[in-house]
């Protein structure tokens, strides 16, 4: 199991099918993520997304539709993106109905692989909301500590 | 944030024993390496690795008490890395809310289409100005 950094979702009154196009289609991607999409979505195809003047290398890894689709990104330049270097961000379409789809997204990364599993466990069910809430769970504690 | 600043910021708090060591200083304020090492389950020589590491991001320092050295929490550092993780959440919400409203839109028009011969009520929807979301 990977480090959960971050994991938000969203209800969506259209079918899966109508997301599913939403959020692999380079053209409709440029209108909700970056401004410069080049992407062929299958799996293991290298891809770039730009942001303004800045930008990056992405790769596709899982194609699934309507279901599940994920790329890697921010690995080090001139570096094949692999568990450890890069984040993974995966999107995980569920039907609610003919009309409404739940779409939640994860980025994840630098996966530990030594670390026992039960271990891994235990972190992510202590940190299931993400590094987000962690993190804030820890500064609430050092200003509780520190004004006491 | 710069990202090269995440990245740095990500791969020390993405290991477990790191967050391990992180999670005693914050509760446990100015303590040595040897009292961190009493009290997990990995080498002293790890928690100095650990430690190192933990400098380097910021999060953590270390000052000269006698003869021992004690490290602790850098709280300034540690409120921004919450707050850049609250930014990453927030941004996913943003991108979340477009994708919404996308395909809520092109599901809309979809329907319109194909039901052209159905008497549909026209004009009854203006999607993209629908689901405006948090900025």
């Amino acid at each position: 199991m990977a480090d959960l950094v971050i994991e938000r979702e969203v209800l969506i009154e259209a079918p899966a099918e109508v997301v599913w196009r939403t959020i692999t289609e380079p053209d409709q991607m440029s209108q909700w993520f970056a401004d410069r999409v080049e992407l062929v979505v299958e799996p293991g195809a290298h891809g770039f997304m730009g942001f303004g003047d800045q930008g990056g290398p992405v790769v596709v890894e899982t194609v699934d539709p309507p279901v599940c689709f994920s790329f890697r990104w921010n690995h080090p330049r001139g570096e094949e993106p692999v568990t450890g270097n890069s984040m993974l961000v995966e999107f995980t379409l569920t039907p609610e109905g003919d009309e409404r789809t739940r779409l939640r997204v994860s980025e994840r990364g630098h996966e530990l692989l030594a670390w026992p599993d039960e271990e891994k466990q235990r972190y992510a069910d202590e940190h299931r909301g993400g590094w987000a809430e962690y993190l804030d769970r820890l500064a609430q504690i050092l200003a509780k500590r520190q004004s006491g | 944030m710069t990202a090269q600043a995440d990245d740095e910021l990500w791969s020390a708090i993405g290991d477990p024993s790191r967050r391990r060591v992180l999670d005693l200083l914050v509760s446990h304020g100015a303590v040595s390496a040897s009292w961190l090492a009493g009290h997990v389950t990995f080498s002293r020589q790890a928690v100095s690795k650990h430690l190192a590491v933990l400098e380097q991001t910021g999060l953590v320092s270390r000052r000269k008490q006698g003869r021992e050295v004690l490290y602790q929490v850098e709280a300034d550092r540690l409120d921004q890395a919450t707050r850049a993780m609250a930014d990453l959440a927030t941004q996913w919400d943003r991108r979340l809310g477009a994708i919404k409203r996308l395909a809520e839109a092109a599901h809309a028009q979809a329907k319109k289409n194909e039901g052209s011969n159905t008497p549909l009520e026209e004009g009854s929807n203006t999607p993209l100005e629908g689901g405006r979301h948090d900025g």
